[in-house]
């Protein structure tokens, strides 16, 4: 627990902050403060949500799959299949893109690809299909194959690009919290 | 959201109907990920409640309705980038946007920009990927989102 406090102490104090922030908004009464204060409600019942959700199936996926077999799906040779394969991932979650660099990081440590990471993460952002269904309501059909169709293309070219870019760059996944003793090493 | 509650409870029944070790483990891991987890998400939504704070509703539906055109697309690009809008907010805001009279090509890069680029997320971002990878990947998609949207407008009357 202590451990914990120590680690935590500077986000601490800015949710310690921020509580006090709202607080005087309430009391003076400061409207945007209040304000900021019901979107943070807002966000946190988007976060609290789904990110539960996320993370059992990340961890289900860290025991169920082993690394020869994911590697072979969505590794560097998996071609195709590889592409098809993270952007189906990637449409079936839910919640912000800073949700899925977790998922990226078990991906990464099992053996995928980089061009592959960075294609889940567009498809991430843009293709989940809670999101879709609430386009569609929202600005209808038209409107999201249009935007789904032409950006498609675009993700799975930013994936070879960014293959490319980082060829000689060393380049690495991060687990910023060492939640895992493997730590970004595979 | 529903998909993925369906999702997971279907994937946590078959994994426990299969071997409760390995379900256990899971579990265990996905509480040690969130424990982990939560304060740096928590600092995340409070800089977004924040920058929301500054970047209302209504700014920005001033700033991109009161400059049409090629300006127009620009500050959309530019506020789509910079703020973090959950999809149940922004997508209200862009079809209020459309009947405002705002163009669909404006529209288009606002929403594009905001679900590709995450200038308030980039600290976050560099944590898991690095400097040089995260700024590659938020410019390329910034370049995608533009050209997506740009492409949207231009279509749009066609089709």
């Amino acid at each position: 627990m202590k451990d914990f406090i120590r680690k935590n102490r500077l986000d601490l104090g800015l949710a310690l902050a921020f509580g006090i922030f709202v607080l005087i908004s309430i009391i003076l009464p400061f409207p945007p403060g209040i304000s900021a204060a019901k979107d943070f409600v807002d966000f946190f019942g988007e976060f609290i949500s789904f990110i539960p959700l996320m993370f059992i199936l990340v961890g289900l996926f860290d025991v169920w799959f082993p690394k020869e077999l994911v590697e072979r799906y969505i590794g560097k040779d998996a071609g195709l299949k590889g592409i098809f394969l993270v952007i189906l991932l990637a449409m079936i979650q839910a919640g912000p893109l800073y949700g899925a660099f977790p998922v990226a990081f078990l991906l990464w440590k099992k053996g995928c690809s980089g061009r592959n990471i960075f294609i889940y993460l567009g498809a991430f952002s843009s293709f989940k299909i809670p999101l879709l269904t609430f386009e569609i309501s929202f600005l209808g059909l038209k409107f999201t194959l249009l935007r789904t169709l032409i950006s498609l293309p675009l993700f799975i070219l930013i994936g070879f690009a960014m293959e490319k870019l980082l060829k000689n760059a060393d380049f690495k996944v991060n687990d910023p919290d060492s939640i895992n003793e493997q730590g970004g090493k595979r | 959201m529903l998909i993925l509650s369906f999702v997971t409870v279907f994937a946590l029944t078959l994994s426990f109907i299969l071997n409760r070790q390995k379900t256990l483990q899971a579990l265990k891991k996905a509480a040690k990920l969130l424990a982990n987890l939560f304060f740096p998400f928590i600092k995340v939504l409070i800089i977004v409640s924040l920058v929301l704070m500054v970047f209302n509703k209504e700014m920005i539906t001033s700033l991109l309705g009161e400059k049409g055109g090629g300006w127009g697309v620009v500050v959309a690009a530019l506020v789509g980038s910079l703020s973090l809008i959950p999809g149940f907010i922004a997508f209200p805001l862009a079809s209020l946007l459309l009947k405002l009279g705002i163009s669909y090509m404006t529209v288009a890069v606002f929403l594009t920009t905001l679900l590709m680029v995450g200038v308030v997320t980039l600290p976050l971002e560099i944590k898991y990927f690095g400097l040089r990878a995260s700024l590659l990947r938020n410019a390329l998609s910034l370049g995608a989102a533009v050209l997506t949207g740009l492409m949207i407008g231009l279509v749009w009357n066609i089709l």
